[in-house]
């Protein structure tokens, strides 16, 4: 009885010991599918510091949580052009660079890119990049376009004499202007970076004239529609494409997905890591920052999820058929067509939406 | 209000008071405050800030600044309203679409309600809990379980496939037919109960008094029965068509990108172009637009009610 009692209150004890240990907490809120779990597990058993772990699915929503404020999140995840105007509003706090003892192992060359968004990344590491292109099925392209189908550049989307041929096996296009207005731009041969309401005209007008064949604007249905096979061409992010490939060869339903970077260039973006300046748990993001940036982490991560990391120390951890694969790291040659873009102001961004609206909805 | 206890005393007691000021309080803390605060940032203007819009008022800086921030108000964006034919074509097609909504439910429903008040009185209560039992899942999972249904490889296609009743699969998903199955689906208990509720009343004698004189049975629901359930049927198609022309949900997940709707238009003005005060004036307006009517046709029901008398 007594020896009952005695195990029970040890056990208590435990507990009790078990509830302090896990009393400190890390609040991350990423995008959905973005992350290898196992990561995080590794991650509370070493600390002690528990992940409660949130997902988005638009840069949008996340902006909208974050100038609201006291969002109780201590890490988030923003892309580039948006993290840059979240730092304006003074949404993020500058990084205790002396808790950051693995920024080292960041890559230079990407660092200097992201210098556009967080100037010398004061508020921000790179957690994945990756580039906006065609995700197609190479069969059904195939079929329709013969074997010279132009699948290496834009002109399968913009090109309308293509389409025609393709829209009987559906096409999707990601519901994200601030993506399709630039790649529309850059297609016409203009700087698709242009902040000229003129210009944005310009691009809505060819993006209405692919509209009637398009059969859907979603950023994140096409993963699964290319995988089964519902549509031949989507325009979507890089990673998310290779998902598909994957998801079809893993079912064996005789669907081959392929990711291109197209000739004409593509937009290079940057998911970046920042902490909010409210945030309730400095020192825990710090050190969950850290623990992202060791290198078999990162690789760890990129291998899961087909995106291309900011870490140069990963390199030698990641598979060959992500390390390997110039749809995930692009070749020298095709990183210099990569474009990127800054945010819009205000009166520029309504423009762009009002542009897309009419797209989308056909006016 | 009138039947309430206080009021046979022509002096109100403290009890009396407390007991009205409770749903005032409420309307006050949830309904008119509220509006207020979205009032103020539709006033407002954008800017790039922790929130995003200019002025905010903080009451620890003084009444100086209180007043300072008071001028920066502007009706700039009600302006933007009008010049920009988007919204008014979102409201035009919002109204639409839940007024054909809310025909189509009544159709469903006024069967479905006839039925449950007709049926034998012991079934009722089982009846009544069929109605309401769909609520106790999660609106947004039921919604989902329509895209399964009405997708081209969907449920629905399958079986009138395997029935061959159509050789290709029907594209309903993405259309605007979709969001009607949707509306009707979803807000059909909000119609069936208080029909139900009117009819369940409705005095059976006054039937049989019209088939002793000879009466058929069809003319005596156009004269009699659908003219008594009448309160029910307005009552249920506002629960209806009010909540149907801000609908976001059903639109956004069964409806395509053509679909225009004001709560889509507020969606993609708040979170897109992360412009609140735009956004708030859409729903103020979106408010005015339809409380006036609602308040209109009240009026004129309640004077056709006492000229009855």
């Amino acid at each position: 009885m007594i020896k009952g009692l005695m195990a029970g209150a040890a056990a208590v004890g435990m507990m009790a010991g078990l509830a302090q240990a896990q009393d400190r907490t890390v609040n991350v809120y990423n995008w959905s599918d973005y992350i290898d779990e196992s990561i995080l597990e590794d991650f509370t058993k070493e600390t002690g510091i528990k992940v409660v772990y949130d997902v988005f699915d638009s840069n949008e929503i996340l902006e909208t949580k974050l100038l609201a404020g006291g969002t109780g999140y201590d890490v988030v995840v923003p892309t580039g052009s948006f993290l840059s105007r979240q730092i304006q509003a003074g949404v993020f706090a500058k990084l205790d660079k002396s808790q950051l003892s693995n920024l080292d192992n960041m890559w230079a060359d990407i660092e200097a890119r992201v210098e556009k968004y967080d100037p010398g990344n004061e508020y921000s590491i790179n957690y994945m990049w990756g580039t906006t292109g065609l995700g197609y099925n190479v069969d059904k392209v195939t079929a329709a376009l013969g074997d010279g189908a132009p699948v290496d550049s834009w002109s399968l989307l913009f090109d309308t004499a293509n389409l025609e041929k393709l829209q009987g096996c559906g096409i999707h296009v990601l519901d994200a202007p601030t993506e399709l207005i630039p790649a529309a731009l850059n297609y016409l041969g203009m700087d698709p970076d242009s902040k000229d309401a003129g210009d944005i005209e310009k691009a809505g007008e060819l993006l209405k004239t692919i509209r009637p064949y398009i059969q859907k604007f979603h950023s994140s249905e096409y993963i699964n529609a290319l995988a089964n096979g519902d549509i031949c061409l989507a325009v979507g992010w890089s990673g998310d494409v290779l998902q598909a490939r994957d998801r079809a060869a893993e079912a064996d339903n005789n669907v081959t997905v392929a990711y291109s970077i197209p000739k004409e260039g593509a937009l290079m973006w940057f998911d970046q890591m920042a902490i909010p300046a409210d945030a309730p748990n400095m020192a825990e993001a710090h050190e969950f920052l850290n623990f992202i940036m060791r290198p078999e982490v990162m690789a760890k991560a990129s291998n899961y999820v087909y995106y291309a990391n900011g870490n140069e120390a990963s390199k030698p951890f990641l598979n060959d058929d992500v390390i390997g694969d110039p749809a995930i790291y692009p070749t020298e040659e095709s990183v210099k067509n990569l474009y990127t873009v800054t945010a819009y102001g205000p009166r520029v961004q309504r423009t762009v939406t009002r542009t897309w609206t009419a797209v989308k909805s056909g006016q | 209000m009138s039947g309430g206890p206080a009021s046979s005393t022509p002096k109100r007691s403290l009890g009396g008071w407390a007991l009205i000021a409770v749903p005032y309080l409420w309307l006050f803390v949830f309904f008119l405050a509220p509006f207020f605060i979205v009032f103020k940032i539709s006033l407002s203007q954008v800017a790039i800030a922790i929130p995003p819009y200019f002025p905010t008022f903080d009451l620890a800086e003084g009444w100086a600044a209180l007043v300072e921030n008071l001028r920066e108000l502007s009706a700039e964006n009600y302006l933007w309203l009008t010049q920009d034919d988007l919204y008014w074509k979102s409201y035009m097609s919002s109204v639409i679409i839940a007024g054909v909504s809310t025909m189509l439910t009544l159709l469903v429903g006024y069967p479905i309600a006839y039925g449950m008040a007709r049926s034998p009185k012991a079934w009722r209560p089982t009846l009544l809990m069929l109605v309401i039992l769909p609520f106790w899942t999660s609106f947004l999972i039921r919604v989902y379980a329509w895209i399964g249904i009405l997708k081209n490889e969907g449920l629905l296609n399958q079986l009138l496939l395997t029935l061959g009743v159509i050789s290709e699969p029907l594209t309903i998903l993405n259309t605007n037919i979709a969001v009607y199955i949707g509306i009707v689906y979803s807000y059909l208990p909000f119609l069936v109960l208080p029909l139900y509720a009117s009819l369940e009343k409705l005095d059976e004698s006054l039937l049989e008094a019209a088939e002793d004189l000879g009466c058929p049975p069809w003319q005596a629901f156009w004269k009699i029965t659908l003219p008594l359930s009448l309160p029910g049927i307005i009552a249920g198609c506002f629960l209806v068509f009010i909540p149907a022309v801000g609908e976001f949900v059903i639109p956004d997940l069964l409806g395509g990108s053509d679909t225009l709707m004001i709560g889509k238009t507020l969606w993609v003005e708040f979170f897109a172009n992360r412009d609140w005060p735009v956004s708030s004036a859409v729903a103020v307006i979106l408010l005015l637009l339809l409380v006036i009517p609602i308040v209109l046709f009240q009026n004129q029901q309640q004077k056709m009610a006492e000229k009855d008398r």
